[in-house]
């Protein structure tokens, strides 16, 4: 656990990289981990699973696996490995200022 | 004159992944219900892990991609000593499923019922489902070409997805480096 300086911002992130306190996300810190994570902009299409994230992950406490977010975000897993590639689900999840996302599917 | 050195920083909040990304092979070789799922669940958490896939089907895990078997993809009570009553919510506890029993027509059917309902209530895709997300998410999916002949099989028999059918010698070459799992 340590305390980083996102976008100007303090935020706290663990070992893995997810912050730990989602209160402490905003628009810019998520640009900003996006860029680390190699996206360097985030279109409408990005903002609409982050945004879906941001919500579905306040509500219950846990970031959606990839499975929910296809299932409920009206985004394919093709459109999700290609707008957030190497792992969409945990990269979608960084960048939402969320925890790692647990569950097999 | 003084030239300035611009060093590129990574941030410090980045976790860096190694060069060569990671890859994991699965060898499909078995048909029944709880002998494919394995690949498709840890294949999926690889892929979701930035982790490259490849799956090669060789004998009866032909069935996963066989268009006409995957659907159909079954359990047998007999000769499986794992399998105990308690499974069917009856309190009998390491009591097995009488083997004779299991030779029974319909015990098939009931016991594939039975563990297919348990993977529906966890909300598990099915297979065909499985591996539709597994080739969206980039998985690469061969055919044995020695099983393929063997059980007279054509490429229009597999379900989309399926890269093509390769020998034994062409899977060895496009694994080089990956860590690969024998199911």
């Amino acid at each position: 656990m340590a305390t980083k300086v996102i976008a100007g911002h303090q935020v706290q992130m663990n070992d893995e990289g997810f912050m730990t306190n989602p209160q402490e996300w905003d628009r810019e810190v998520a640009a900003a981990i996006a860029q680390a994570e190699g996206i360097p902009e985030l279109t409408l299409q990005h903002w609409r699973v982050i945004d879906f994230c941001r919500q579905d992950g306040m509500a219950s406490g846990k970031a959606p696996t990839l499975r929910r977010i296809t299932a409920l975000a009206g985004v394919s897993t093709k459109d999700m490995f290609a707008l957030f590639p190497k792992g969409p689900a945990k990269k979608v999840a960084k960048i939402s200022g969320l925890g790692k996302p647990e569950g097999c599917v | 004159m003084v030239t300035a050195t611009a060093t590129a920083t990574t941030p410090a909040f980045v976790v860096t992944q190694e060069d060569k990304p990671r890859h994991v092979a699965f060898i499909c070789s078995k048909g029944t219900l709880d002998m494919v799922y394995p690949a498709l669940v840890m294949g999926w958490a690889a892929l979701g892990n930035g982790i490259d896939v490849t799956i090669f089907f060789t004998f009866w895990g032909l069935d996963m991609i066989n268009k006409n078997r995957v659907d159909h993809i079954e359990i047998a009570p007999v000769g499986n000593t794992a399998m105990k009553m308690s499974m069917m919510g009856l309190n009998t506890g390491n009591l097995g499923i009488p083997q004779l029993a299991g030779v029974l027509p319909g015990m098939t059917a009931f016991a594939t019922k039975l563990m297919k309902d348990k993977i529906k209530a966890l909300e598990v895709p099915s297979v065909r489902e499985y591996l539709q997300m597994l080739v969206d998410a980039g998985a690469k999916l061969y055919a044995c070409k020695m099983s393929v002949d063997m059980m007279g099989l054509r490429q229009e028999d597999f379900i989309e997805g399926v890269e093509a059918i390769v020998t034994a010698g062409d899977f060895m070459d496009m694994t080089d480096g990956a860590q690969v799992v024998f199911i």
